[in-house]
């Protein structure tokens, strides 16, 4: 059966030309076509890893910046918040102190106002004592010379007191 | 929308046109006898001392190596073989050459045998220039690929590269790699050449009109890529695999001993790998041409049967058939390479698998 | 003597062609069978159907193989 008896000059013309070409494209392009395949994606490989690296070192430096950041942001409101108190604290204190000085203030004005009242207190029983004295002198003088003329001068002189 | 329809008719036109121009050239053949469809297919299958080319007739180099008459002779063109005629005592019958001597014509006895001499014919015959165009054209384009590669590289590829690049990829990354696993370069150059060998030989088959080439499908060319994957498989076999023919380790021992059931038959396996993987391409490849002609055909059984108007309208039938066939076999023509090598593939990784030692 | 090697002959092509049926039913259901198997484990698991299909087309082609080869016995009878 012809069909399925190789021919053996098809086999060696075919053995030579298929071992030709392979010999040939082994050398001359299989070689450097898959070497070229490799290098290309080794460079794609390495790129991407390159390029996932600097991704990670920005993300990296973001979250630094994020912290420092952060950190800058706490540091001012600290500042911030230990300025209030200190504000607070002074004008806490400076309330108290004023509010001291003036409840001092008024309680010497108070004890001053007190003193001089009784020293003016004093004062004018001293001058009723003495007037007293002077019209009691001055009623014991009259009642010595005229009866009625003694009556006057004690009415004019209580007169004179009670408008006083 | 309109242009792609106008294009597939114009398409389906051309090939309409140039198989009845195939068959024409048929009809012409057979009109002497009676047109038999078994022996003309059988004939445009099998391997051929010229090429037809339409009605030319391209007579191919003739080589022989004949001992008895010293040697290779030749080369000479096989146009003085024409029609059974005798050129320095050589005579041909159906593309078969015998030594009948000069001026004898080829004489059968009863059984219609011919009892002359049969020098080994190295010719040129179609099948080897079809071998030689799938060489020229596998050079030509990936000189030009690696060229590229050169030229550009590490940029993107360009024209030719960038068409050859996803089926070198793909040989690569889909049948080399997890076929055979980490040694897959050693083999990439051998699997990458058998693949594009055989889809553009399976394709240079399918063109009509220039000849009817059928390489892939000639059980000559099949026979040496099969062997040539079987050496392969046997040079690269390690430990392991030697052992697993020899000695199959995780069966009883009674089927190794008295009688080695087991070697005897994963031997038979080891033999039958080539013989299936040549079959398969040659069957596949041959069927399809087989098919398409026989649609062809068809066409002149009807003509002989009922006159031109009953050949006319199966004509347009079996060329519908034809079209779709053809279409078929271009899928089978990558689909075949892309088994042999796959298969071969598997074969090698088999050969130098690192088994786990626990079976 | 002459009717009974006609006849053997034309029984010699009718088990070729017999032959040749029963490899072709047998390679059919067979990779029927393979086919619809990896259909449907690729409609299972959509992202292993490269995988899938590359197994299934071994698997054909390894049944085809088998085909083949009782094809060609056949073929051997019928021709010879």
């Amino acid at each position: 059966m012809e069909l399925l008896t190789p021919n053996i000059g098809l086999v060696f013309w075919m053995s030579l030309a298929f071992l030709v070409v392979l010999f040939l494209l082994k050398k001359f392009a299989w070689s450097g076509i898959l070497q070229a395949l490799k290098d290309r994606e080794d460079f794609i490989e390495k790129s991407l890893k390159s390029a996932e690296e600097a991704k990670a070192q920005m993300s990296s430096l973001k979250a630094e910046n994020e912290n420092l950041l952060a950190e800058a942001r706490a540091e001012r409101e600290q500042i911030l918040k230990e300025a209030k108190d200190m504000k607070d604290k002074i004008m806490s204190d400076a309330k108290v102190s004023a509010s001291e000085e003036g409840n001092r203030l008024i309680n010497a004005a108070r004890t001053e106002i007190e003193k001089e009242k009784n020293q003016a207190l004093s004062d004018i029983k001293k001058q009723v004592a003495e007037l007293s004295i002077q019209i009691a002198e001055k009623v014991i003088r009259t009642e010595l010379s005229d009866k009625n003329a003694q009556q006057a001068l004690v009415d004019s002189h209580l007169n004179q007191t009670t408008v006083n | 929308m309109n242009r792609t329809k106008a294009s597939f008719l114009a398409l389906a036109l051309v090939f309409m046109t140039s198989l009845v121009v195939y068959a024409n050239d048929e009809g012409t053949h057979s009109e002497l006898e009676t047109f038999v469809p078994g022996d003309v297919i059988i004939h445009h299958v099998l391997d051929n001392h010229e090429i037809h080319i339409g009605n030319f007739h391209v007579p191919l180099p003739i080589i022989l190596y004949d001992q008895a008459n010293g040697g290779i002779v030749g080369p000479f063109s096989s146009h003085h073989l024409a029609n059974g005629s005798n050129y320095m005592g050589y005579a041909m019958s159906h593309e078969k050459i015998y030594f009948v001597g000069e001026g004898n014509d080829i004489v059968h006895d009863e059984q219609g045998h011919i009892n002359a001499p049969k020098p080994y014919d190295f010719s040129i015959t179609k099948s080897v220039v079809g071998i030689f165009i799938t060489v020229f054209l596998l050079i030509f384009i990936f000189s030009i690929a690696a060229k590229g590669y050169k030229l550009r590289e590490g940029q993107a590829p360009k024209g030719l590269q960038s068409a050859v690049e996803p089926l070198i990829l793909f040989v690569r990354d889909e049948i080399a790699k997890p076929s055979i696993g980490k040694k897959y370069e050693r083999f990439l150059p051998f699997l990458l050449t058998v693949f594009f060998f055989i889809w553009i030989a399976n394709m240079l088959g399918l063109i009509p009109f220039i000849g009817g080439f059928n390489v892939t499908g000639n059980i000559a060319v099949a026979l040496v890529l099969a062997l040539l994957t079987f050496f392969i498989t046997a040079a690269n076999g390690n430990k392991d695999y030697w052992m697993h023919i020899l000695w199959t380790p995780g069966v009883p021992w009674w089927l190794k001993v008295p009688i080695p059931l087991m070697f005897i038959i994963e031997f038979i396996g080891f033999l039958s790998k080539p013989i299936v993987l040549m079959l398969r391409l040659f069957a596949n490849i041959t069927a399809g041409h087989i098919i398409i002609l026989a649609f062809v055909s068809l066409i002149f059984i009807f003509n002989n049967l009922y006159g031109a108007a009953g050949g006319f309208g199966v004509s347009i039938v079996s060329i519908i058939f034809s079209i779709f066939m053809f279409c078929i076999e271009l899928l089978v023509a990558f689909l075949q390479a892309y088994v042999f090598t796959l298969l071969s593939a598997l074969y090698f990784g088999s050969a130098v698998e690192e088994h786990a030692h626990e079976h | 003597m002459e009717l009974l090697t006609i006849l053997l002959d034309g029984l010699a092509h009718m088990g070729a062609g017999i032959g040749a049926g029963i490899a072709v039913i047998g390679a059919g259901l067979g990779i029927g069978r393979i086919g619809g198997s990896a259909l449907e484990s690729m409609a299972r698991q959509p992202e292993v159907s490269g995988d899938i299909r590359a197994n299934m087309i071994v698997a054909a082609a390894l049944v085809e193989g088998a085909a083949f080869f009782g094809i060609i016995v056949c073929l051997l009878i019928a021709l010879n």
